[in-house]
């Protein structure tokens, strides 16, 4: 499948999920921020992108479950250190991350869950 | 007042789908007011009941394991309404579900004239968060008003277990 035939599936599942407008849903979109999700969003978001691709995605594999970094020392004062952005490409390696490390505060760290990150997740799941 | 608001399964396929009905009547105090000289079965009490029937249906599947809340309502409509006399027909059919929730397609009748249509979603809480919701009583309640008495599991036989 191609990435444009992938992008209008999770287009359409976040028009479906989230009640947001078409042209609302750009690659650049966060889905927090730009979309408006909330936290019982994301596990819509997934019931939808399994129905819609027909594959199954594990718990925490596209959304963590649990992204506080802070209790695993990887916060300080407000910024996301080096450890921090090393367990975050582990945690989330579909999201630009790169972009992220430029200014990491803490309280961007929601900007990481865009709409191209579950483009290239969906990309590696049926790809490969 | 009793938060139940289906009256009886008339179908439970474990895991699948689900009917259960739902009398009006002119007893239930709010239909006074809602509305003056036109008693009609509020809307968000329809959708209640259809999160009931939808709740059960994903509850029994994991056998109560789980404490299931109301998590998300993506889509509802209303074409209809019902009044007193009438037998609404809740149904509902499990779309998917996972150890964090489930979703449910559902749809609300009196005879053939669709009432309500749309789409519930359920989170599991977990055991610990969920301690102070009595879901266990509630679920046990609903059996001695003898609502699960036409349910069958995957096996064939009644369910919940006795």
């Amino acid at each position: 499948m191609s990435n444009d035939e992938i992008f209008e599936k999770v287009r359409k599942t976040l028009i479906d999920a989230l009640s947001v407008d078409d042209d609302e849903v750009t690659p650049e979109a966060t889905l927090i921020g730009d979309l408006g999700a909330e936290s019982i969003d994301f596990l819509d978001i997934s019931f939808r992108l399994e129905k819609e691709f027909a594959i199954k995605i594990p718990r925490g594999e596209l959304f963590p479950d649990n992204m506080s970094l802070a209790d695993k020392s990887l916060v300080k004062d407000g910024l996301v250190t080096p450890e921090g952005i090393t367990e975050l490409r582990t945690r989330l390696p579909h999201a630009n991350v790169d972009k992220f490390a430029a200014d990491p505060k803490m309280e961007h760290i929601s900007e990481l869950f865009t709409v191209q990150m579950i483009v290239n997740f969906m990309a590696h799941k049926l790809n490969g | 007042m009793r938060w139940i608001w289906i009256d009886r399964f008339v179908e439970f396929q474990s895991g699948s789908h689900a009917r259960a009905i739902k009398n009006v009547t002119l007893a239930e105090e709010h239909l006074h007011d809602h509305f003056p000289g036109f008693p009609v079965m509020p809307a968000s009490l329809i959708t209640e009941g259809l999160a009931q029937t939808g709740g059960l249906l994903l509850g029994e599947k994991n056998e109560f394991k789980y404490v299931v809340i109301l998590a998300k309502i993506p889509k509802m409509e209303f074409h209809s309404w019902a009044s007193p006399g009438d037998t609404l027909t809740y149904s509902a059919k499990l779309l998917d579900s996972s150890e964090q929730g489930g979703m449910v397609e559902c749809t609300a009748h009196v005879g053939e004239r669709l009432v309500a249509e749309g789409e519930i979603m359920f989170a599991h809480l977990a055991q610990e968060e969920g301690r102070t919701v009595d879901q266990k009583n509630f679920v046990f309640t609903m059996r001695l008003l003898g609502v699960f008495d036409v349910g069958r599991a995957g096996t064939g036989a009644s369910t919940p277990p006795a």
